[in-house]
């Protein structure tokens, strides 16, 4: 198993990279082996790092006795998985069709504005904001819905979004000033 | 731990007497609706407010205590999301809306003097004023048949004595102690069910396949992937009333021969997971799932899986080859999983709300359940009712109702006095059905024939301002974004679809593109390997077929009859409306609006750059976007 960790971790601090792998290396204990388990493996280990990293892929592939591509080719076709990191707050406007009469469009073309993001740039450089659209989060009854990591928040209008937004910028910079605390 | 039949029935029997000595109880919706909206905090004040009155009380004190009380419960949702959060009295069947925590004293203290409801926080009829006090009586419920939905919002999903209470789990028991599995199928087939997942396919005939297939292992799959967008009426079962998905999961595991069962939710559905897996951990504690099951030999247990964000695993055989953990991609069929389906095993799989109809079916009757609904769709059905209607929301009628009867019998029709366009349907696989549609009735075979389908049951208003050829280009996007790309068809056919509608939409579509639209479309529907091809080509058929002019004005005369897209709206300002107040003049960014105060407005086409912001601040609404 050492040796398949040097191997795949490139440049990265051996250190680092077997703190990184004994979490996996949980997360895979606790589903099992089985081809079964490797949608839930890969749920788990992209809620621990917000995205899945390649050199990860790698490692779950050989771990679970699986062909590299073929964990790659799941990774790839289910649109919750990411490949690139993820920002730290997760805005997903809903699209779906009583959002999208309802004027998602625009909270969409708001919030690219505000954050400086497009279809092609989703997260801001700083890894601090990523904007997705998604079809339907299921509360089309108060649509339009958008949803913020676990958040749900219903009848947003362009503006709304812009001063959650604002309030969110203000609390990080806040705990950024604090003292550290414990 | 209930051993028998006989342990169930005493235990219902004796959660009943406790429930009386409840003298009041309060239901606050904690769906995903309310929630957002604040419901845990509301339900936080009321439950504080009712322990300073004394009167709290939960059912264990219920239990040990002499004392009578008022109950306050986390419930799932009551449908009317719009309104919410939701406060429900019981017994007295009074509606809150719109709660604040502030709300909770005057609430508390209203219940507990016996007085009248506080009348501010109960439903205004939006035109006439009539206040309702109760839930039943507002016009959104009134002509609402619940059954599916029956628990939903007024029992805590949270807590399976409450569903036992309710005659929970004695559909099972009835048929592990009186019923064969042909019998039980029998029964089923005679109900004339239909899926309720969008095909419509008997649901009997399907249980009893499997049942024959001989095998040594079979499952029962539940289809709570729900991807059509804005649909939630399965959402909302699962997280309402779990161990009614439970049950009827059971007593298929026992008709057709199978111990093991999956229920497959939509990755978006953090809530409904969550509240399935304590379902599924509290049946497993009271021995309704497991091993033995009411001591009748019959072993059942249900795993949760979640799904990781795509549509086309809604489709059976993708869903099948997702839970195996593999990429979800369709396979053709035959074999149908009722042959060989999760493993290579025989499997029943069926929709969240078609396993909802099942306990009650089995307790009440075939018979029973034929009195709802047509003769070839009996029933109720639910439908997730949204867009340009007054009340938005979940709803259940019995199949065979009109359009009509839903659009402005219990969506209280237009929003802001809007003119009626269309009804969208059964999401990116159905179509849209216009004004002559109205009286039409919605039932599996009326709605194919008018090129629509039920799908899950997504029912989205649109009103004059809708433009249709933009709306068929986004349920384009949707299935083209959502093809898995297995079948040639549908990867390319959507993709040359889309190019089309979007030209159309930017301004730039040409007039020879409408025949090989249409020419494409048939393609894709007859060449395409899964449903999600096949029916790909509704939305735009439909829009072809109903709205040709409006496709028409945009590919040669290049308007847009509703003002909706952007690159082909021409702004005038309507001279009988302008007051002259120079709003727009001001926000214009290019200064191609000018006139004199007072009089009309002119807007100067050669300068407009089309941004829209002029028609943002009128307040007369007297700038027009279609050029009309
Ligand atoms: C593209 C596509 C998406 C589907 N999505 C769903 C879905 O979200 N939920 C569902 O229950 N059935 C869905 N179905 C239908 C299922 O394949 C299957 O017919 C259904 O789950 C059977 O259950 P029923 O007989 O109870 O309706 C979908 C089918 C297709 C082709
Ligand atoms: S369409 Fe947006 S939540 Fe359903």
């Amino acid at each position: 198993m050492g040796e398949v960790m040097q191997l795949k971790t490139g440049s990265e601090g051996i250190g680092v990279a077997g703190r990184r792998f004994t979490k996996v290396n949980e997360i895979i204990e606790r589903h099992g082996r089985t081809p079964s388990a490797l949608i839930p493996i890969l749920q788990e280990v992209q809620e621990e790092y917000r995205y899945l990293p390649e050199e990860i892929l790698t490692y779950i592939a050989v771990a679970m006795g699986l062909n590299p591509a073929n964990v790659y080719g799941v990774a790839t076709f289910y649109s919750q998985f990411s490949l690139a990191p993820k920002g730290k707050y997760v805005i997903r406007i809903c699209d779906g069709t009583a959002c999208h009469v309802r004027g998602s469009e625009k909270i969409k073309t708001a919030l690219w504005e505000k954050l400086g993001l497009s279809d092609e740039r989703k997260t801001t450089d700083d890894l601090r904001f990523t904007v997705e659209t998604v079809s339907c989060l299921g509360a089309c009854g108060l649509a339009p819905v958008v949803m913020i990591n676990d958040r749900v928040y219903g009848q947003v209008t362009p503006e709304g979004i812009n001063e959650i937004i604002d309030q969110i910028i203000a609390e990080e910079e806040g705990e950024k000033n604090a003292p550290e605390e414990n | 731990m209930l051993r028998k039949k006989t342990d169930l029935d005493r235990m219902r029997d004796e959660l009943r007497d406790l429930y009386k000595k409840e003298t009041a109880r309060i239901l606050v919706c904690a769906g995903t609706g309310c929630v957002a909206n604040g419901s845990l905090q509301v339900f936080k004040a009321l439950q504080d407010e009712l322990e300073k009155h004394g009167v709290f009380i939960t059912l264990e004190l219920l239990a040990g205590e002499k004392k009578p009380g008022v109950t306050a419960v986390k419930s799932g949702c009551h449908g009317f999301c719009e309104m919410g959060p939701l406060v429900r009295l019981e017994p007295s069947g009074v509606l809150y809306i719109k709660v604040k925590p502030e709300d909770a004293p005057e609430i508390v203290e209203a219940l507990v003097s016996g007085g009248p409801p506080v009348e501010r926080l109960l439903y205004h009829h939006p035109v006439t004023g009539e206040v309702f006090a109760e839930e039943e009586a507002i016009p959104f419920y009134k002509n609402q048949q619940r059954n599916a939905l029956a628990n939903c919002g007024s029992i805590d999903p949270e807590e399976i004595r409450e569903y036992i209470a309710r005659d929970g789990y004695q559909a099972l028991a009835k048929v592990l102690t009186e019923l064969k599995p042909e019998d039980v199928c029998r029964e089923i087939t005679a109900s004339g069910l239909r899926g309720r997942g969008g095909g419509g396919f008997p649901t009997g005939l399907k249980w009893d396949l499997t049942r024959k297939a001989k095998s040594d292992k079979k499952y029962v799959i539940c289809n709570g992937d729900e991807g059509d967008p804005g649909a939630f009426m399965d959402r909302s079962v699962m997280e309402g009333d779990p161990h009614k998905i439970l049950e009827g999961m059971a007593i298929a595991g026992y008709a057709v021969g199978a111990d093991e069962g999956y229920i497959y939710v939509r990755a978006e559905y953090p809530l409904a997971v969550e509240r399935l897996k304590k379902a599924v951990q509290a049946a497993e504690d009271y021995g309704l799932l497991g091993k033995n099951i009411l001591g009748s030999g019959f072993d059942f247990q249900i795993k949760i899986k979640e799904g990781a964000g795509a549509f086309v695993c809604g489709e059976e055989t993708a869903l099948i080859a997702s839970i195996e953990g593999k990429r979800g991609m369709p396979r053709p069929k035959p074999p149908f999983p009722s042959d060989s389906g999760l493993w290579g095993k025989p499997t029943l799989i069926n929709n969240v709300e078609t396993f909802a109809n099942i306990p009650r079916i089995i307790t009440n009757g075939a018979a029973w359940f034929r009195k709802a609904g047509t003769e070839k769709s009996p029933g109720t059905k639910t439908f997730a009712l949204t867009g340009q209607v007054v009340n938005t929301g979940l709803i259940e009628v019995p199949m065979g109702v009109t359009v009509r009867e839903v659009v402005y019998g219990i969506g209280g029709g237009i929003r802001g006095g809007k003119k009626f366009k269309a009804v969208q349907i059964g999401g990116p696989s159905g179509g849209c059905l216009t004004e002559e549609h109205l009286d039409l009735p919605l039932d599996f075979d009326s709605l194919l024939s008018a090129g629509a389908m039920v799908g899950s049951g997504g029912l989205v208003v649109m009103d004059e301002d809708t433009c249709m050829v933009e709306v068929a280009r986004f349920f384009m996007g949707f299935t083209q974004n959502e093809s898995c790309g297995k079948c040639v068809p549908c990867r390319e056919g959507t993709k040359r679809m889309l190019e089309i509608l979007q030209r159309a939409v930017d301004g730039e579509g040409r007039v020879e593109d409408l025949e090989v639209l249409e020419e494409l479309a048939l393609a894709v529907k007859d060449g395409s390997l899964c449903g999600l091809g096949k029916t790909a080509p509704n939305p735009v058929l439909t829009m072809l077929q109903y709205f040709r002019d409006e496709y028409l004005a945009h590919i040669a005369e290049k308007r847009c009859p509703a003002g909706v897209c952007q690159a082909l709206a021409a702004y005038a300002v309507i001279a009988e409306k302008c007051k002259g107040c120079g709003r727009c003049k001001k926000v214009c960014p290019v200064e191609a609006i000018s006139g004199e105060v007072r009089k009309p407005f002119t807007i100067d086409p050669e300068k407009c750059i089309k941004c829209g912001a002029c028609v943002d601040v009128c307040a007369f609404k007297a700038i027009a976007r279609g050029g009309k």
